[in-house]
């Protein structure tokens, strides 16, 4: 019997969250506020789908009513994406060690 | 582009995000791992473009919007002053929130596109998974404009509450899986609507019976949501990148709830049910009797310092409030010019998201290697001179140690009491958030600084 794909979706998934468990258990407390704004831009790959629902009007027609709903995923998730990764970028440029000069 | 290979570039992202999470074990390799995020997702999105293989005009247009979004971000990423972090990532959770709802509505009006069937046959694990993405995005969205409105002030971060709450939130989420069930049944896309719009009810009133200080769980807590309903959506794509991407986020958002309800002591439960600050700000001001304090000025605090051969600063929120990060630094600098060992410790609660006062720190140059968490520090409160604390209250309140009545006993505090002198800037005696007095105030060895903590800090500075 074949197995169905869903259960190797479901693996990969609940593969993940343990990976997901121990990687943030090892972020340091210090960089946590990084943490919540990567983790944020991350998880705008959601506009993977927002990609392919604003792609999904047939020949011609670039404005459907599915793909409209595509469109105004892509502009909040590339928010995200730019926002996010921007701004963990200048919180993570401010972390300084000692200067060993002093 | 072959389904495989797109299957395995999206692998690729998805362990490029991990790798990029990894990168936060150290302020050393974090920026590299935000470098292995970035092109994460630009495989991501690329690959995405070439299997979807549709570069006509709609292509366009999807570029275009990219842009506009992109440009948007990156104003907003450069704008934004550091205090107002938490403020961005609510609003940035709230636009995953969103996206997951609007791509699950796509999928269900246009299914094929998705090759999940035809409208009013869409497969039953996929509308499934439709109905959950959709349904945690909705929460996390209409939770997060709440918690974002609460921060930013234009909502009183007072706890709102009323009788039924958890009745009528229970019913609610009862009546989510009863339509989720019916939605399977009729393929109706009404039901849907009204899975969507219920949904967006509940995350409004989940998140307004939970007052200001309690923000960092819920953050934390919506950081989460924003992941399952990535997943639940990475499920209904069949994609791997937004799978594994999910499960990193939501697990994150997971742990750091969980360790911000340790930071303060209570159940995730009790922290969500809401309503602490309301119940026990009355009681506590009741109790309210006049004890006497040592209030001094700037002038005092200078000497005290002057004279300390190590110095401990506690920050709190309130430093963010007036935004007295850089007049510390300044101070702190005057002090080591004087061979006076200068450290900070942080309470994991502190401020409003998790982490919040180290990144205001490092924005005022103060190096990462000076900052230390409660565990790491609180021994060393007994042989410091002085604690200075600025900003903070319950965090440094020995009742959570000493009296079992106390709401906040059990709670870990820094132990600032233990230091041969304390100097405490605040505006005046009243409590903290969580409505009891503070021990503190009224211990021999301290000294209130009743001022602005920013103008406070200056003076200081002067006078040294």
């Amino acid at each position: 019997m074949e197995i169905d794909p869903f259960i190797f979706r479901l693996s990969i998934f609940i593969l993940s969250i343990f990976v997901g468990y121990y990687v943030v258990w090892s972020v340091t407390p210090s960089l946590h506020t990084p943490l919540m704004s990567v983790t944020n831009a991350i998880s705008s790959v959601i506009i993977v789908g927002a990609i392919i629902a604003a792609l999904s009007g047939s020949d011609g027609v670039v404005f459907s009513s599915s793909s409209i709903y595509g469109f105004l995923a892509i502009v909040l998730a590339a928010v995200n994406i730019f926002g996010g990764f921007l701004v963990t970028q200048r919180m993570l440029a401010m972390y300084k060690k000692k200067k060993k000069d002093k | 582009m072959s389904a495989n290979l797109s299957a395995i570039l999206y692998l690729v992202s998805g362990v490029l995000f991990i790798l990029a999470l990894r990168g936060l074990s150290s302020p050393e390799t974090s920026r590299q791992g935000n470098l292995f995020g970035i092109i994460g997702m630009v495989i991501a999105v690329t690959v995405t473009f070439l299997s979807v293989g549709n570069f006509s005009s709609g292509f366009v247009y999807v570029l275009i919007f990219l842009a506009i979004g992109g440009s948007l971000g990156a104003f907003i990423a450069y704008r934004i002053p550091m205090t107002a972090m938490p403020e961005l990532v609510a609003g940035f959770h709230s636009l995953v929130g969103l996206a997951a709802v609007f791509v699950a509505i796509s999928a269900f009006i246009n299914p094929s596109a998705f090759n999940l069937g035809t409208p009013g046959n869409i497969k039953l694990a996929s509308l499934i998974e439709m109905a959950i993405g959709a349904a945690v995005g909705a929460i996390t969205f209409s939770g997060s404009v709440i918690a974002f409105l609460k921060l930013q002030g234009i909502m009183s971060g007072a706890p709102i509450t009323f009788k039924g709450q958890h009745l009528l939130n229970a019913l609610l989420l009862i009546l989510i899986v009863i339509l989720t069930v019916y939605l399977c049944s009729t393929q109706s896309s009404n039901l849907f609507w009204i899975l969507i719009a219920i949904s967006f009810l509940i995350g409004f009133l989940i998140i307004i019976p939970i007052g200001g200080a309690d923000m960092p769980v819920v953050i934390s807590m919506l950081n989460s949501y924003s992941g399952w309903a990535a997943a639940g959506i990475g499920f209904t794509l069949e994609n791997t990148a937004l799978i594994i991407t999910g499960a990193l986020v939501g697990s994150s958002g997971a742990i750091l709830s969980y360790i911000m309800c340790k930071g303060m002591n209570r159940s995730f439960f009790n922290v969500i049910l809401g309503g602490f600050g309301a119940t026990d700000q009355t009681s506590g001001s009741q109790n309210k009797e006049q004890r006497p304090v040592k209030s001094g000025n700037a002038d005092d605090a200078a000497f005290l310092m002057k004279n300390a051969s190590s110095v401990i600063i506690v920050p709190g929120y309130g430093m963010a409030v007036a935004q007295a990060q850089h007049a510390l630094r300044e101070m702190v600098d005057t002090l080591k010019k004087n061979d006076i060992k200068v450290s900070y410790a942080i309470h994991p609660v502190a401020g409003r998201m998790p982490g919040h006062m180290n990144v205001l720190l490092a924005e005022a140059n103060v190096p990462y290697d000076e900052v230390f968490e409660l565990e790491e520090i609180n021994n060393d409160f007994a042989n410091a001179d002085v604690a200075f604390v600025i900003g903070a209250n319950d965090v440094t309140n020995p009742v959570a140690k000493t009296d079992p009545q106390s709401p906040i006993y059990g709670m870990p505090v820094l132990d600032v009491e233990k230091c041969k002198s304390v100097l405490f800037v605040k505006r005046s005696l009243s409590p903290g958030y969580a409505g009891i007095d503070n021990d503190l105030f009224y211990k021999e060895n301290t000294l209130m600084l009743f001022a602005d903590a920013k103008k406070m800090t200056e003076d200081i500075t002067k006078n040294l």
